[in-house]
């Protein structure tokens, strides 16, 4: 099967299903918000710090939202074993990847709008100015959490010890990814453009290809008994 | 044992094996079937009917040996047997978010198959969920959602079906339906390896009859004039003992 | 014991040896940070070694995935594991070179921190090994692992080149380097590299062993 074609069936499967259950989003938005509280309470009486720290208080939030997620993703494939279905997929698994990816930054990019209008709110950050600005910085930096992500979670999802692993595995090899988006992230919210630091914009660009690439080279032995 | 001679469109196994952990759960199984066959394979728990399914469904590879399925090689034309082959697990792989339709029409989508139109809808029908087809399958009972596996089997035309334990949670009626599209299956020419414990009905759809235990095919017999209580004390005999 | 390894042992342990004795005893200390510079001697050499561990393990891993073969995968391991083990030294050594000339044993320079990511990265990746318990399917994961962590290492590293950083610059790349303490440091490179030479033949004897003793109990 077509391979874009095959991406196409996974993504709107997986967006149905989100659509649906309302368990995932829901409990995705209440934890979101709880983060951001305890932010709040974790730094102390004074408004500023937590300004200060904005960028990388975001990206954390983002970063456990999105673990959340991605396990999520595979979760919803284990269940009555569908995976092995997705594994008798004729043609390029590669299809399956893309579909989980493309999926994947959906759910994790309006978790984050979620986690910064909430952010926004409560801190009294003005952050519409920043926001057209914001928006490609946290899909930029989600296509690479995810692209990894996707990854460890379907290698994860078969073992016990799944809950420990994905993070334990992703965390550290999504530090190069962290890096710029929180440094970008830090930038636009400071009202500069993009273009100020390029070098920082290119090399996201450069670790979201490799990872995307690698990604869907290796997705296949994955998905193998 | 009867070996048939090696056929290009039916289902030739040689010396098929594969370890896990440090075990057998299959070795050296050689298996032949034409088209039209049924095998009925019979065996105690763990001694191999799962795997030799999932070997012959290409979710597996083997070990050892090698084999031929309607003439794409098992482990080298995986995807071409993926197009031949349909297989009913124990699990469902039904999302429960999705109706009975949505998850036919995906499961065939993702297979590169555009049922005809009306097809998913004849084919829940046929297994009688026409009234609950658009249904989020989440709502359903455990045996309507078997009664949707069946559904799917019923929506591709394939040479060959796998089917592991087909009895568990299907009534008399949906046993049925099963029972009639075996019998429309091998009149297509199409084959089955049927997993099971069930003497009773196993043996009532078998055209050839198999014995595993602990990874060895012990009996490979057409059903020819066996009858049922032969063929029980024959399985009891030569699965003594936890089936060595 | 095998010839390989028993040649590889020797001429390792001869190595290290004559480089320490260079390193410590022999080379003049270091104008500006005196003795305690000799910790180089085993810093940089257990770096480059751990980086040469992890790129055999990239490709034994590219290796695995094609061509499906047990002994690629051994590589991958027994390369990963003693990978592990010289950058734990490298973090170790940094440590303690860090207290006297930092002041700390521990700082976030940047340089510093992408070693210690590389070290959980791999560190992933053995447990990953551990978990998974069919052989391929551990060897096939594992390979996605290796083969991600490696671009990783490069990112990493990348990532800390525009980062403000305390750490010197690498001794090495700016050739900045006087040649009376090149020459130990070569030495200490060359024994470091004999020296996962040999661990890495023992651990690959020791993979082929234990799959000849599972093949046995499977009655081959």
């Amino acid at each position: 099967m077509n391979f874009l074609a095959l991406a196409a069936e996974i993504l709107r499967k997986d967006l149905r299903i989100e659509a649906r259950s309302r368990e995932g989003l829901n409990t995705l938005l209440f934890f979101s918000a709880l983060l951001v509280f305890l932010f709040r309470f974790a730094l102390g009486p004074t408004e500023a710090q937590v300004r200060q720290g904005a960028p990388g208080l975001l990206w954390f939030a983002f970063i456990l939202t999105g673990l959340w997620g991605m396990a999520r993703a595979f979760q919803i494939e284990r269940e009555n074993d569908c995976l092995e279905a997705l594994r008798l997929v004729p043609g390029d698994l590669g299809g399956v990847y893309l579909g989980k990816v493309v999926g994947g930054c959906c759910v994790m990019v309006a978790t984050e709008l979620a986690i910064v209008v909430m952010f926004g709110l409560f801190f009294h950050l003005d952050l519409w100015p920043a926001g057209g600005r914001l928006v490609p910085v946290l899909i930029l930096g989600t296509v690479g959490f995810v692209a990894i992500g996707t990854l460890f979670a379907a290698i994860t999802a078969h073992l016990k010890a799944r809950e420990v692993l994905l993070p334990l595995l992703l965390l550290p090899l999504v530090i190069p990814v962290l890096l710029p988006a929180s440094r970008l992230t830090e930038l636009v919210l400071a009202g500069e453009s993009l273009g100020a630091e390029p070098h920082w914009l290119r090399l996201l660009l450069v670790f979201d290809l490799v990872f995307l690439v690698l990604g869907y080279l290796t997705f296949p032995f994955v998905m193998e008994d | 044992m009867v070996h048939s001679g090696t056929s290009v469109v039916g289902v030739s196994v040689r010396g098929l094996g594969k370890a896990f952990r440090g075990t057998w759960a299959l070795r050296g199984v050689d298996l032949d079937l034409a088209p039209g066959e049924t095998l009925v394979l019979f065996g105690p728990n763990g001694s191999g009917k799962t795997t030799l399914l999932k070997i012959l469904a290409t979710l597996v590879r083997p070990t050892r040996g090698s084999g031929v399925v309607s003439g794409a090689d098992l482990v080298r034309a995986r995807d071409q047997i993926r197009h031949r082959v349909e297989i009913l697990s124990h699990g469902s792989a039904l999302y429960e978010e999705l109706s009975a339709r949505e998850n036919l029409s995906f499961a065939a989508a993702i297979r590169g198959d555009r049922p005809a139109e009306g097809a998913v809808a004849a084919a829940l029908e046929r297994v009688g969920l026409g009234e609950v087809a658009d249904e989020r399958v989440r709502t359903l009972s455990s045996g309507m959602k078997r009664r949707i596996t069946l559904a799917r089997l019923l929506l591709r035309r394939v040479d060959l079906w796998l089917l592991d334990e087909p009895y568990t949670n299907l009534d008399r009626e949906a046993t049925k339906v099963l029972e009639a599209a075996l019998q429309e299956h091998q009149e297509r020419g199409g084959m089955a390896v049927i997993a099971t414990h069930n003497f009773l009905d196993g043996f009532k759809l078998a055209t050839r009859l198999a014995i595993l235990a602990r990874g060895r095919l012990i009996l490979d017999e057409p059903r020819g004039t066996m009858t049922l209580p032969v063929f029980q004390e024959l399985y009891a005999l030569r699965t003594e003992g936890g089936g060595r | 014991m095998d010839r390989l390894g028993v040649t590889l042992g020797l001429g390792a342990g001869a190595l290290v040896v004559a480089g320490l004795w260079m390193g410590l005893v022999q080379a003049p200390p270091d104008a500006v940070q005196g003795e305690v510079q000799r910790i180089m001697y085993l810093h940089v050499p257990s770096i480059l070694t751990a980086y040469l561990a992890f790129t055999v393990v990239l490709v034994s891993s590219i290796g695995y995935l094609v061509r499906g073969t047990r002994g690629w995968d051994r590589l991958a391991h027994a390369s990963a594991e003693v990978g592990v083990v010289f950058t734990a030294i490298t973090l170790f050594t940094g440590a303690i070179w860090g207290k006297p000339t930092w002041g700390v044993w521990w700082t976030w320079d940047a340089r510093l921190t992408g070693t210690a990511v590389l070290f959980m990265v791999y560190l992933g990746y053995l447990m990953l090994r551990s978990v998974v318990e069919d052989q391929d399917r551990a060897g096939r994961y594992a390979a996605v692992v290796g083969i991600l962590g490696f671009f990783d290492m490069i990112f990493t590293h990348m990532a800390v080149e525009w980062f403000r950083t305390l750490h010197q610059p690498s001794s090495l790349q700016r050739g900045t380097i006087d040649t009376a303490l090149k020459l130990p440091l070569n030495v200490n490179l060359l024994a470091f590299v004999v020296l996962y030479a040999y661990f890495l033949a023992r651990r690959l004897r020791l993979a082929a062993l234990d799959e000849a003793v599972e093949a046995r109990d499977l009655g081959e």
